[in-house]
Protein backbone atom coordinates (compact mmCIF):
# COMPACT_ATOMS: atom_id res chain seq x y z
CA UNK A 1 0.00 0.00 0.00
CA UNK A 2 1.02 3.99 -0.69
CA UNK A 3 0.18 6.54 1.24
CA UNK A 4 -0.15 9.43 -1.80
CA UNK A 5 2.99 11.28 -0.32
CA UNK A 6 4.95 7.55 -1.02
CA UNK A 7 3.55 7.52 -4.71
CA UNK A 8 6.15 10.05 -6.80
CA UNK A 9 8.97 7.97 -5.14
CA UNK A 10 7.10 5.08 -5.40
CA UNK A 11 7.42 6.43 -9.54
CA UNK A 12 10.51 7.29 -9.23
CA UNK A 13 11.66 3.93 -7.98
CA UNK A 14 9.95 1.83 -11.04
CA UNK A 15 11.47 4.04 -13.36
CA UNK A 16 15.07 3.18 -11.96
CA UNK A 17 14.58 -0.12 -11.73
CA UNK A 18 13.53 -0.64 -15.41
CA UNK A 19 16.58 1.43 -15.84
CA UNK A 20 18.37 -0.95 -13.95
CA UNK A 21 16.65 -3.94 -16.14
CA UNK A 22 17.81 -2.08 -19.08
CA UNK A 23 21.24 -2.26 -17.87
CA UNK A 24 21.53 -5.83 -17.01
CA UNK A 25 20.88 -6.77 -20.54
CA UNK A 26 22.95 -4.79 -22.27
CA UNK A 27 26.26 -4.84 -20.08
CA UNK A 28 28.87 -1.91 -19.76
CA UNK A 29 26.43 0.54 -21.64
CA UNK A 30 27.89 3.84 -19.91
CA UNK A 31 25.30 5.98 -20.86
CA UNK A 32 22.71 3.71 -19.50
CA UNK A 33 24.83 3.70 -16.27
CA UNK A 34 24.84 6.74 -16.36
CA UNK A 35 21.80 7.70 -15.99
CA UNK A 36 21.57 5.09 -13.46
CA UNK A 37 23.41 6.81 -11.74
CA UNK A 38 21.81 10.44 -12.06
CA UNK A 39 18.40 9.12 -11.03
CA UNK A 40 19.60 7.39 -7.85
CA UNK A 41 21.10 10.59 -7.05
CA UNK A 42 17.48 11.92 -7.56
CA UNK A 43 15.96 9.78 -6.03
CA UNK A 44 17.82 10.48 -2.75
CA UNK A 45 17.14 13.89 -2.92
CA UNK A 46 13.56 13.46 -3.54
CA UNK A 47 13.12 11.05 -0.19
CA UNK A 48 15.13 13.48 1.62
CA UNK A 49 12.95 16.15 0.68
CA UNK A 50 9.81 14.42 1.21
CA UNK A 51 10.24 13.06 4.14
CA UNK A 52 11.71 16.32 5.79
CA UNK A 53 9.16 18.44 4.88
CA UNK A 54 6.33 15.89 6.13
CA UNK A 55 3.16 17.33 7.33
CA UNK A 56 2.37 16.23 10.79
CA UNK A 57 -1.11 14.47 9.73
CA UNK A 58 1.62 12.71 6.91
CA UNK A 59 3.46 11.57 9.73
CA UNK A 60 0.36 10.50 11.54
CA UNK A 61 -0.33 8.69 8.40
CA UNK A 62 3.18 6.94 8.25
CA UNK A 63 2.59 5.89 12.31
CA UNK A 64 -0.22 3.31 10.93
CA UNK A 65 1.34 2.50 7.54
CA UNK A 66 -0.43 -0.91 6.91
CA UNK A 67 3.19 -2.44 6.45
CA UNK A 68 4.83 -0.63 9.63
CA UNK A 69 6.66 -3.18 11.85
CA UNK A 70 4.58 -4.38 14.98
CA UNK A 71 5.34 -5.08 18.47
CA UNK A 72 6.06 -8.80 17.64
CA UNK A 73 7.99 -8.16 14.56
CA UNK A 74 10.61 -6.18 16.83
CA UNK A 75 10.85 -9.02 19.27
CA UNK A 76 11.04 -11.75 16.49
CA UNK A 77 14.06 -9.55 15.06
CA UNK A 78 15.58 -8.54 17.85
CA UNK A 79 15.63 -11.07 20.75
CA UNK A 80 17.57 -14.43 20.59
CA UNK A 81 14.52 -15.98 22.64
CA UNK A 82 11.15 -15.06 23.66
CA UNK A 83 8.97 -16.47 25.52
CA UNK A 84 5.49 -14.91 25.78
CA UNK A 85 3.46 -14.78 29.15
CA UNK A 86 -0.40 -15.02 28.65
CA UNK A 87 -3.14 -13.54 31.32
CA UNK A 88 -4.07 -10.89 33.77
CA UNK A 89 -4.57 -13.87 36.48
CA UNK A 90 -7.77 -12.55 37.34
CA UNK A 91 -10.07 -12.43 34.32
CA UNK A 92 -8.71 -13.27 30.58
CA UNK A 93 -5.81 -12.70 28.19
CA UNK A 94 -6.08 -9.84 26.57
CA UNK A 95 -4.00 -10.24 22.95
CA UNK A 96 -4.04 -6.78 22.43
CA UNK A 97 -1.72 -6.39 24.84
CA UNK A 98 1.53 -8.94 24.52
CA UNK A 99 4.36 -9.39 26.79
CA UNK A 100 7.09 -12.07 27.85
CA UNK A 101 10.61 -12.32 28.54
CA UNK A 102 12.67 -12.33 25.70
CA UNK A 103 16.55 -12.11 25.38
CA UNK A 104 18.75 -9.32 23.53
CA UNK A 105 22.41 -9.78 24.01
CA UNK A 106 22.38 -12.63 26.33
CA UNK A 107 20.47 -10.11 28.86
CA UNK A 108 17.02 -10.95 29.87
CA UNK A 109 14.43 -8.33 29.58
CA UNK A 110 10.96 -8.03 30.03
CA UNK A 111 9.12 -7.02 26.55
CA UNK A 112 5.47 -5.46 27.05
CA UNK A 113 3.94 -4.14 23.91
CA UNK A 114 -0.05 -3.06 22.50
CA UNK A 115 -0.20 -5.26 19.25
CA UNK A 116 -1.78 -4.55 16.05
CA UNK A 117 -2.63 -7.69 13.33
CA UNK A 118 -1.69 -7.31 9.83
CA UNK A 119 -4.98 -8.34 8.30
CA UNK A 120 -8.59 -8.27 8.86
CA UNK A 121 -8.86 -11.67 10.99
CA UNK A 122 -5.67 -10.75 12.89
CA UNK A 123 -7.13 -6.96 13.14
CA UNK A 124 -10.05 -8.46 14.97
CA UNK A 125 -8.58 -10.82 17.22
CA UNK A 126 -5.95 -7.85 18.19
CA UNK A 127 -8.49 -5.47 18.72
CA UNK A 128 -6.91 -3.05 16.42
CA UNK A 129 -4.38 -2.87 19.37
CA UNK A 130 -6.84 -1.31 21.77
CA UNK A 131 -6.08 -3.11 25.01
CA UNK A 132 -9.20 -4.35 27.48
CA UNK A 133 -8.79 -3.35 31.10
CA UNK A 134 -6.65 -7.02 31.72
CA UNK A 135 -4.49 -6.30 29.08
CA UNK A 136 -2.92 -3.58 31.82
CA UNK A 137 -3.58 -5.62 34.36
CA UNK A 138 -1.66 -8.30 32.70
CA UNK A 139 0.99 -5.87 31.66
CA UNK A 140 1.52 -4.30 35.16
CA UNK A 141 1.80 -8.35 36.28
CA UNK A 142 4.55 -8.39 34.33
CA UNK A 143 6.12 -5.35 35.26
CA UNK A 144 6.19 -6.73 38.83
CA UNK A 145 7.61 -10.21 38.11
CA UNK A 146 10.51 -8.80 36.20
CA UNK A 147 10.98 -6.53 39.01
CA UNK A 148 11.19 -9.67 41.11
CA UNK A 149 13.94 -11.54 39.34
CA UNK A 150 15.78 -7.89 38.36
CA UNK A 151 15.41 -7.87 35.12
CA UNK A 152 14.77 -4.27 32.95
CA UNK A 153 11.11 -3.67 31.10
CA UNK A 154 10.86 -2.53 28.03
CA UNK A 155 7.78 -1.11 26.70
CA UNK A 156 6.83 -0.77 22.96
CA UNK A 157 3.53 1.54 22.72
CA UNK A 158 1.47 1.27 19.31
CA UNK A 159 -2.29 2.02 20.34
CA UNK A 160 -5.05 4.22 18.94
CA UNK A 161 -6.18 3.89 22.70
CA UNK A 162 -7.51 1.81 25.24
CA UNK A 163 -10.82 0.28 24.18
CA UNK A 164 -13.71 2.25 24.69
CA UNK A 165 -16.33 -0.63 25.44
CA UNK A 166 -19.20 -1.28 27.54
CA UNK A 167 -17.15 -4.23 29.39
CA UNK A 168 -13.73 -1.94 29.49
CA UNK A 169 -16.13 0.06 31.46
CA UNK A 170 -17.68 -2.73 33.66
CA UNK A 171 -14.14 -4.37 34.44
CA UNK A 172 -11.98 -0.43 35.55
CA UNK A 173 -10.61 0.64 32.28
CA UNK A 174 -9.55 3.52 34.15
CA UNK A 175 -8.72 2.17 37.34
CA UNK A 176 -6.12 -0.31 35.38
CA UNK A 177 -4.69 2.65 33.24
CA UNK A 178 -4.14 4.80 36.62
CA UNK A 179 -2.73 2.27 38.40
CA UNK A 180 0.01 1.54 36.08
CA UNK A 181 0.96 4.30 35.94
CA UNK A 182 1.32 4.88 39.79
CA UNK A 183 2.95 1.88 39.86
CA UNK A 184 5.36 2.23 37.13
CA UNK A 185 6.83 5.37 39.24
CA UNK A 186 7.86 2.97 41.83
CA UNK A 187 9.63 0.23 39.95
CA UNK A 188 12.72 -0.56 41.22
CA UNK A 189 14.34 -2.38 37.61
CA UNK A 190 15.21 0.09 34.75
CA UNK A 191 12.12 0.72 32.21
CA UNK A 192 12.95 1.91 28.73
CA UNK A 193 9.24 3.00 26.45
CA UNK A 194 9.52 3.71 22.92
CA UNK A 195 6.41 4.75 20.52
CA UNK A 196 6.62 2.37 17.85
CA UNK A 197 3.71 3.32 15.97
CA UNK A 198 0.59 5.31 17.70
CA UNK A 199 0.93 6.93 21.33
CA UNK A 200 -2.81 7.87 22.04
CA UNK A 201 -3.43 9.16 25.26
CA UNK A 202 -3.95 7.13 28.47
CA UNK A 203 -4.27 4.11 26.50
CA UNK A 204 -0.71 4.51 25.78
CA UNK A 205 0.19 6.07 28.91
CA UNK A 206 -0.42 2.96 31.11
CA UNK A 207 2.73 1.52 29.58
CA UNK A 208 4.93 4.15 28.83
CA UNK A 209 6.50 5.76 32.28
CA UNK A 210 9.78 5.01 31.94
CA UNK A 211 13.63 6.25 32.77
CA UNK A 212 13.97 6.89 29.28
CA UNK A 213 10.74 7.46 27.24
CA UNK A 214 11.32 7.49 22.96
CA UNK A 215 9.87 7.65 20.18
CA UNK A 216 10.89 6.95 16.47
CA UNK A 217 10.95 9.17 14.03
CA UNK A 218 7.20 8.96 12.32
CA UNK A 219 4.95 8.01 15.40
CA UNK A 220 3.36 10.47 17.18
CA UNK A 221 2.12 10.49 21.04
CA UNK A 222 -0.78 12.80 21.99
CA UNK A 223 -3.70 12.92 24.44
CA UNK A 224 -6.32 12.40 21.34
CA UNK A 225 -5.83 11.72 17.90
CA UNK A 226 -6.03 13.98 15.03
CA UNK A 227 -9.72 12.67 14.34
CA UNK A 228 -11.08 12.85 18.08
CA UNK A 229 -9.71 16.22 18.15
CA UNK A 230 -11.04 17.19 14.77
CA UNK A 231 -14.53 15.90 16.05
CA UNK A 232 -14.93 17.52 19.74
CA UNK A 233 -13.33 20.68 18.62
CA UNK A 234 -14.21 21.80 15.14
CA UNK A 235 -17.55 19.33 15.33
CA UNK A 236 -16.65 17.35 12.15
CA UNK A 237 -14.21 14.65 11.18
CA UNK A 238 -12.91 16.65 8.28
CA UNK A 239 -10.12 18.95 10.31
CA UNK A 240 -7.77 15.82 10.75
CA UNK A 241 -5.13 17.80 9.25
CA UNK A 242 -5.41 21.25 11.40
CA UNK A 243 -5.77 19.13 14.54
CA UNK A 244 -2.81 17.38 13.76
CA UNK A 245 -1.11 20.59 13.19
CA UNK A 246 -2.76 22.23 16.78
CA UNK A 247 -1.28 19.02 18.57
CA UNK A 248 2.03 18.63 17.63
CA UNK A 249 2.39 15.10 18.84
CA UNK A 250 4.91 14.38 16.09
CA UNK A 251 8.46 12.56 18.01
CA UNK A 252 10.13 16.33 16.87
CA UNK A 253 7.42 18.22 18.58
CA UNK A 254 7.53 16.09 22.22
CA UNK A 255 10.80 16.44 22.36
CA UNK A 256 11.27 20.22 21.34
CA UNK A 257 8.35 20.12 24.41
CA UNK A 258 10.71 18.09 27.31
CA UNK A 259 8.13 15.36 26.98
CA UNK A 260 10.23 12.92 25.63
CA UNK A 261 13.96 12.14 26.15
CA UNK A 262 14.78 10.98 22.79
CA UNK A 263 13.81 10.46 19.12
CA UNK A 264 14.97 7.04 16.92
CA UNK A 265 15.78 7.78 13.52
CA UNK A 266 14.30 6.12 10.98
CA UNK A 267 15.15 4.37 7.81
CA UNK A 268 14.59 7.29 4.94
CA UNK A 269 10.70 6.85 3.80
CA UNK A 270 9.73 5.41 7.12
CA UNK A 271 10.44 2.25 9.49
CA UNK A 272 8.12 -0.22 7.19
CA UNK A 273 10.75 0.22 3.79
CA UNK A 274 13.90 -1.32 5.58
CA UNK A 275 12.92 -3.13 8.91
CA UNK A 276 15.90 -4.91 9.56
CA UNK A 277 17.54 -0.86 9.24
CA UNK A 278 14.73 -0.11 12.25
CA UNK A 279 15.27 -3.09 14.16
CA UNK A 280 18.80 -3.20 14.42
CA UNK A 281 18.34 0.55 15.23
CA UNK A 282 16.41 0.01 17.89
CA UNK A 283 18.35 -3.02 19.31
CA UNK A 284 20.82 -0.89 19.65
CA UNK A 285 18.81 1.90 21.43
CA UNK A 286 17.96 -0.76 24.08
CA UNK A 287 21.27 -2.09 24.59
CA UNK A 288 22.64 1.44 25.14
CA UNK A 289 20.31 2.67 27.32
CA UNK A 290 20.13 0.03 29.70
CA UNK A 291 23.62 0.22 29.91
CA UNK A 292 23.43 3.69 31.18
CA UNK A 293 20.31 3.17 33.14
CA UNK A 294 21.97 -0.13 35.01
CA UNK A 295 24.79 2.45 36.77
CA UNK A 296 22.25 4.31 38.52
CA UNK A 297 20.76 2.80 41.66
CA UNK A 298 16.82 1.75 41.58
CA UNK A 299 16.27 4.46 44.21
CA UNK A 300 17.90 7.21 42.30
CA UNK A 301 16.17 5.93 39.00
CA UNK A 302 13.11 6.20 40.94
CA UNK A 303 13.52 9.08 42.69
CA UNK A 304 14.70 10.58 38.35
CA UNK A 305 11.78 9.31 36.50
CA UNK A 306 9.26 11.34 39.17
CA UNK A 307 10.95 14.28 38.55
CA UNK A 308 11.36 14.07 35.22
CA UNK A 309 6.79 13.80 34.99
CA UNK A 310 6.78 16.52 37.91
CA UNK A 311 8.64 18.97 35.70
CA UNK A 312 6.02 18.65 32.78
CA UNK A 313 4.17 21.60 32.28
CA UNK A 314 3.62 25.24 31.37
CA UNK A 315 2.06 27.94 33.86
CA UNK A 316 2.39 31.25 35.33
CA UNK A 317 2.01 32.17 38.42
CA UNK B 1 -23.47 19.45 65.19
CA UNK B 2 -21.39 22.64 66.30
CA UNK B 3 -20.32 23.07 62.39
CA UNK B 4 -23.60 22.48 60.71
CA UNK B 5 -25.39 25.08 62.42
CA UNK B 6 -22.57 27.33 62.21
CA UNK B 7 -23.40 27.04 58.18
CA UNK B 8 -26.74 27.66 58.63
CA UNK B 9 -25.96 31.08 59.85
CA UNK B 10 -23.68 31.55 57.18
CA UNK B 11 -26.30 30.79 54.61
CA UNK B 12 -29.10 32.86 56.39
CA UNK B 13 -26.89 36.35 55.51
CA UNK B 14 -26.89 35.03 51.78
CA UNK B 15 -30.70 34.54 52.01
CA UNK B 16 -31.07 38.03 53.37
CA UNK B 17 -29.66 39.82 50.50
CA UNK B 18 -31.57 37.14 48.07
CA UNK B 19 -34.82 38.47 49.38
CA UNK B 20 -34.48 41.32 47.40
CA UNK B 21 -34.71 39.43 44.11
CA UNK B 22 -37.52 37.75 43.71
CA UNK B 23 -36.24 35.39 41.18
CA UNK B 24 -33.66 33.84 43.45
CA UNK B 25 -36.13 33.21 46.28
CA UNK B 26 -36.91 29.49 44.58
CA UNK B 27 -35.27 26.68 43.77
CA UNK B 28 -37.13 24.13 40.91
CA UNK B 29 -35.07 20.58 40.44
CA UNK B 30 -34.63 19.96 37.13
CA UNK B 31 -34.60 16.22 37.87
CA UNK B 32 -38.24 16.04 39.85
CA UNK B 33 -39.11 19.28 39.35
CA UNK B 34 -39.86 19.64 43.07
CA UNK B 35 -39.78 23.60 44.33
CA UNK B 36 -38.17 24.75 47.23
CA UNK B 37 -36.86 27.86 48.39
CA UNK B 38 -33.28 28.66 47.59
CA UNK B 39 -32.24 28.67 51.33
CA UNK B 40 -33.30 25.05 51.84
CA UNK B 41 -31.51 24.17 48.52
CA UNK B 42 -28.40 25.57 49.73
CA UNK B 43 -28.29 24.80 53.42
CA UNK B 44 -29.25 21.20 51.37
CA UNK B 45 -25.43 22.05 50.08
CA UNK B 46 -27.73 22.22 46.71
CA UNK B 47 -29.48 18.48 47.26
CA UNK B 48 -32.71 18.29 46.10
CA UNK B 49 -34.87 17.73 49.35
CA UNK B 50 -37.80 15.80 47.46
CA UNK B 51 -35.34 13.23 45.09
CA UNK B 52 -31.69 13.67 46.30
CA UNK B 53 -30.40 15.19 42.85
CA UNK B 54 -26.67 17.17 43.34
CA UNK B 55 -26.41 19.58 41.91
CA UNK B 56 -23.14 20.84 40.46
CA UNK B 57 -21.83 23.02 42.68
CA UNK B 58 -17.61 24.66 42.68
CA UNK B 59 -14.86 24.27 44.67
CA UNK B 60 -15.99 26.88 46.63
CA UNK B 61 -19.25 25.71 47.27
CA UNK B 62 -17.25 22.41 48.59
CA UNK B 63 -15.21 24.20 50.64
CA UNK B 64 -18.18 25.86 52.14
CA UNK B 65 -19.32 21.99 52.65
CA UNK B 66 -15.74 20.41 54.55
CA UNK B 67 -13.67 23.08 56.27
CA UNK B 68 -14.87 24.09 59.56
CA UNK B 69 -16.50 27.78 59.75
CA UNK B 70 -15.46 28.05 55.73
CA UNK B 71 -12.34 29.07 56.92
CA UNK B 72 -8.98 27.94 54.79
CA UNK B 73 -6.06 28.93 53.49
CA UNK B 74 -5.97 28.71 49.76
CA UNK B 75 -2.71 27.17 47.56
CA UNK B 76 -1.24 28.15 44.33
CA UNK B 77 -4.27 30.64 44.06
CA UNK B 78 -2.68 32.63 41.36
CA UNK B 79 -1.46 30.22 39.02
CA UNK B 80 -2.44 30.38 35.23
CA UNK B 81 -2.37 28.84 32.07
CA UNK B 82 0.12 29.23 29.30
CA UNK B 83 0.12 28.49 25.82
CA UNK B 84 2.86 25.99 24.88
CA UNK B 85 1.69 24.87 21.90
CA UNK B 86 -0.01 28.22 19.97
CA UNK B 87 -3.38 25.72 20.40
CA UNK B 88 -5.76 27.75 18.45
CA UNK B 89 -8.99 25.97 17.56
CA UNK B 90 -12.16 28.20 16.89
CA UNK B 91 -10.42 30.71 19.16
CA UNK B 92 -6.94 31.25 20.34
CA UNK B 93 -5.96 29.47 23.71
CA UNK B 94 -5.08 32.33 25.49
CA UNK B 95 -8.30 34.02 24.64
CA UNK B 96 -10.63 31.20 25.88
CA UNK B 97 -8.48 31.36 28.82
CA UNK B 98 -8.90 35.32 29.59
CA UNK B 99 -12.24 35.17 28.57
CA UNK B 100 -13.46 31.64 30.69
CA UNK B 101 -11.32 33.55 33.40
CA UNK B 102 -13.71 36.17 33.21
CA UNK B 103 -16.80 34.96 32.54
CA UNK B 104 -16.20 32.67 35.84
CA UNK B 105 -13.83 34.17 38.06
CA UNK B 106 -11.86 31.41 38.71
CA UNK B 107 -8.18 30.92 37.34
CA UNK B 108 -8.24 27.67 36.68
CA UNK B 109 -10.60 24.71 36.70
CA UNK B 110 -9.04 23.15 39.96
CA UNK B 111 -8.82 24.96 44.15
CA UNK B 112 -6.59 23.92 46.36
CA UNK B 113 -6.92 24.73 50.06
CA UNK B 114 -5.87 23.32 53.58
CA UNK B 115 -7.48 23.65 56.82
CA UNK B 116 -9.65 22.02 59.25
CA UNK B 117 -12.36 19.50 59.08
CA UNK B 118 -14.32 19.24 62.35
CA UNK B 119 -10.87 19.54 64.03
CA UNK B 120 -9.00 17.86 61.54
CA UNK B 121 -6.60 19.31 59.46
CA UNK B 122 -6.95 18.07 55.73
CA UNK B 123 -5.88 19.26 52.22
CA UNK B 124 -8.35 19.51 49.69
CA UNK B 125 -8.12 19.85 45.87
CA UNK B 126 -11.20 20.47 44.06
CA UNK B 127 -12.40 20.62 40.65
CA UNK B 128 -14.89 23.74 38.55
CA UNK B 129 -16.65 22.03 36.17
CA UNK B 130 -17.48 25.81 34.50
CA UNK B 131 -14.02 25.97 34.16
CA UNK B 132 -13.79 24.77 30.19
CA UNK B 133 -15.46 21.21 31.36
CA UNK B 134 -13.00 20.83 34.58
CA UNK B 135 -10.53 19.99 31.93
CA UNK B 136 -7.35 18.67 33.19
CA UNK B 137 -3.96 21.05 31.74
CA UNK B 138 -1.02 22.10 33.91
CA UNK B 139 -2.32 24.32 35.90
CA UNK B 140 -4.72 21.01 37.68
CA UNK B 141 -1.70 19.27 37.46
CA UNK B 142 1.00 20.85 39.04
CA UNK B 143 -2.05 22.35 41.54
CA UNK B 144 -2.64 18.80 42.51
CA UNK B 145 1.44 17.72 42.79
CA UNK B 146 1.62 20.77 45.31
CA UNK B 147 -1.90 20.12 47.27
CA UNK B 148 0.11 16.28 47.62
CA UNK B 149 3.68 18.32 48.66
CA UNK B 150 1.70 20.16 50.51
CA UNK B 151 -0.56 17.06 52.62
CA UNK B 152 3.19 15.44 52.90
CA UNK B 153 4.98 18.27 54.17
CA UNK B 154 1.69 19.07 56.87
CA UNK B 155 1.07 15.69 57.68
CA UNK B 156 -2.34 15.91 56.62
CA UNK B 157 -4.97 13.34 54.34
CA UNK B 158 -5.57 14.16 50.91
CA UNK B 159 -8.92 15.06 49.71
CA UNK B 160 -8.98 15.26 46.13
CA UNK B 161 -12.76 16.29 44.53
CA UNK B 162 -13.06 15.31 40.67
CA UNK B 163 -15.40 16.93 38.67
CA UNK B 164 -14.39 16.65 34.88
CA UNK B 165 -14.79 15.35 31.58
CA UNK B 166 -10.85 14.89 31.75
CA UNK B 167 -7.81 16.20 30.14
CA UNK B 168 -7.57 19.67 28.29
CA UNK B 169 -7.02 18.64 24.33
CA UNK B 170 -5.72 22.72 23.75
CA UNK B 171 -2.52 21.52 25.75
CA UNK B 172 -2.35 17.87 24.19
CA UNK B 173 1.09 16.33 25.37
CA UNK B 174 0.84 18.52 28.43
CA UNK B 175 -2.25 17.48 29.95
CA UNK B 176 -1.55 14.09 28.98
CA UNK B 177 1.68 14.19 31.02
CA UNK B 178 -0.66 15.71 34.04
CA UNK B 179 -1.74 11.96 34.41
CA UNK B 180 1.71 11.07 34.96
CA UNK B 181 2.96 13.81 37.46
CA UNK B 182 -0.19 13.66 39.70
CA UNK B 183 -0.40 9.65 39.77
CA UNK B 184 3.39 10.22 40.62
CA UNK B 185 2.73 12.47 43.55
CA UNK B 186 0.36 9.69 44.22
CA UNK B 187 2.96 7.24 44.90
CA UNK B 188 4.83 9.57 47.12
CA UNK B 189 1.74 10.37 49.50
CA UNK B 190 1.09 6.52 49.93
CA UNK B 191 4.84 5.97 50.91
CA UNK B 192 4.13 8.77 53.52
CA UNK B 193 1.10 6.44 54.36
CA UNK B 194 -0.99 9.57 54.61
CA UNK B 195 -4.75 8.76 53.65
CA UNK B 196 -5.73 9.96 50.24
CA UNK B 197 -9.71 10.14 49.77
CA UNK B 198 -10.96 10.48 46.50
CA UNK B 199 -14.45 11.82 45.95
CA UNK B 200 -15.82 11.58 42.35
CA UNK B 201 -18.96 14.03 41.44
CA UNK B 202 -20.64 14.01 38.26
CA UNK B 203 -18.96 13.68 35.65
CA UNK B 204 -15.60 11.94 36.28
CA UNK B 205 -14.30 10.62 32.79
CA UNK B 206 -11.56 10.66 30.68
CA UNK B 207 -7.24 11.37 31.68
CA UNK B 208 -8.63 12.43 35.34
CA UNK B 209 -10.62 9.24 36.07
CA UNK B 210 -7.81 7.35 34.62
CA UNK B 211 -5.42 8.41 37.02
CA UNK B 212 -5.78 10.43 40.34
CA UNK B 213 -9.68 9.72 40.30
CA UNK B 214 -9.21 6.39 40.53
CA UNK B 215 -6.28 5.71 42.72
CA UNK B 216 -7.48 6.86 46.42
CA UNK B 217 -7.24 4.63 49.63
CA UNK B 218 -10.87 5.49 49.39
CA UNK B 219 -12.33 5.81 45.88
CA UNK B 220 -16.03 7.50 46.63
CA UNK B 221 -18.50 9.18 44.76
CA UNK B 222 -21.32 11.36 44.94
CA UNK B 223 -24.84 9.61 44.05
CA UNK B 224 -25.67 8.80 40.52
CA UNK B 225 -22.68 10.23 38.86
CA UNK B 226 -21.31 9.47 36.00
CA UNK B 227 -18.00 7.85 36.33
CA UNK B 228 -15.77 5.95 33.63
CA UNK B 229 -12.93 6.08 30.85
CA UNK B 230 -14.38 6.81 27.55
CA UNK B 231 -17.66 9.02 27.35
CA UNK B 232 -20.99 7.16 26.99
CA UNK B 233 -21.13 8.64 23.15
CA UNK B 234 -17.70 7.38 21.86
CA UNK B 235 -18.57 4.45 23.18
CA UNK B 236 -22.09 4.29 22.05
CA UNK B 237 -20.41 5.33 18.77
CA UNK B 238 -17.92 2.35 18.90
CA UNK B 239 -20.06 -0.24 19.52
CA UNK B 240 -23.14 0.94 17.58
CA UNK B 241 -25.36 -0.43 20.31
CA UNK B 242 -27.17 1.23 23.15
CA UNK B 243 -26.01 1.55 26.42
CA UNK B 244 -27.55 -0.63 29.60
CA UNK B 245 -29.55 1.65 31.92
CA UNK B 246 -27.62 3.26 34.53
CA UNK B 247 -23.86 2.72 33.06
CA UNK B 248 -21.23 4.34 34.54
CA UNK B 249 -22.93 5.96 37.09
CA UNK B 250 -21.57 5.79 40.64
CA UNK B 251 -24.51 2.48 41.80
CA UNK B 252 -22.79 0.91 38.61
CA UNK B 253 -19.37 1.23 39.95
CA UNK B 254 -20.38 0.26 43.17
CA UNK B 255 -22.18 -2.93 41.71
CA UNK B 256 -18.63 -4.01 40.00
CA UNK B 257 -16.19 -3.26 42.77
CA UNK B 258 -14.54 0.28 41.80
CA UNK B 259 -15.90 1.83 44.65
CA UNK B 260 -15.63 1.67 48.42
CA UNK B 261 -18.81 3.23 49.00
CA UNK B 262 -21.16 6.13 47.62
CA UNK B 263 -21.46 9.37 49.74
CA UNK B 264 -24.46 12.14 49.77
CA UNK B 265 -23.18 15.56 49.73
CA UNK B 266 -24.96 16.33 52.85
CA UNK B 267 -23.15 13.63 54.49
CA UNK B 268 -19.56 13.73 53.43
CA UNK B 269 -17.98 15.78 55.74
CA UNK B 270 -19.24 13.36 58.90
CA UNK B 271 -18.41 10.56 56.70
CA UNK B 272 -14.65 11.52 56.14
CA UNK B 273 -14.55 12.76 59.52
CA UNK B 274 -15.65 9.40 60.74
CA UNK B 275 -12.88 7.46 58.51
CA UNK B 276 -9.79 9.80 58.87
CA UNK B 277 -10.63 9.65 62.79
CA UNK B 278 -10.65 5.89 62.58
CA UNK B 279 -7.38 6.25 60.25
CA UNK B 280 -5.35 8.48 63.05
CA UNK B 281 -2.10 6.75 64.12
ZN1 LIG C 1 -35.43 16.62 42.87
Amino acid sequence: MLLDFEQPIADFESKLNSFKELNAKNLENQAIQQAINTFEQELIKLKKETFENLTRWQRVQLSRHPERPYTLDYLENICEEFIEIHGDRNFADDPAMIGGFGTIEGQTVMFIGQQKGRNTKQRQYRNFGMANPEGYRKALRLMKMAEKFDKPVVCLIDTPGAFPGIEAEERGQAEAIARNIRDMFMLKVPVICIIIGEGASGGALGIAIGDKVLMLENTWYSVISPESCSSILWRSWEYKEQAAQALKPTAKDMLGFGLIDGIIPEPLGGAHTNPKETFDTVKKVIIDELTKLSAASPQERILNRIEKFGKMGVFVE
Amino acid sequence: MSWFNREEKNIKTQTTEKKETPDGLWYQCPSCKYVMTTREHKVNHSVCSSCGHHERISAADYFAVLFDDNTFTELDANMSSGDPLTFTDSKAYPKRIVATQANTGLKDALRTAHGKMNGIEITVSCMDFSFIGGSMGSVVGEKIARGIDNAIKMQTPFIMISRSGGARMQEAGYSLMQMAKTSARLALLAEAKLPYISLMTDPTTGGVSASYAMLGDFNVAEPNALIGFAGPRVIRETIGKDLPKGFQTSEYLLDHGFLDFIVKRTEVKTKFTQLLSMLKP
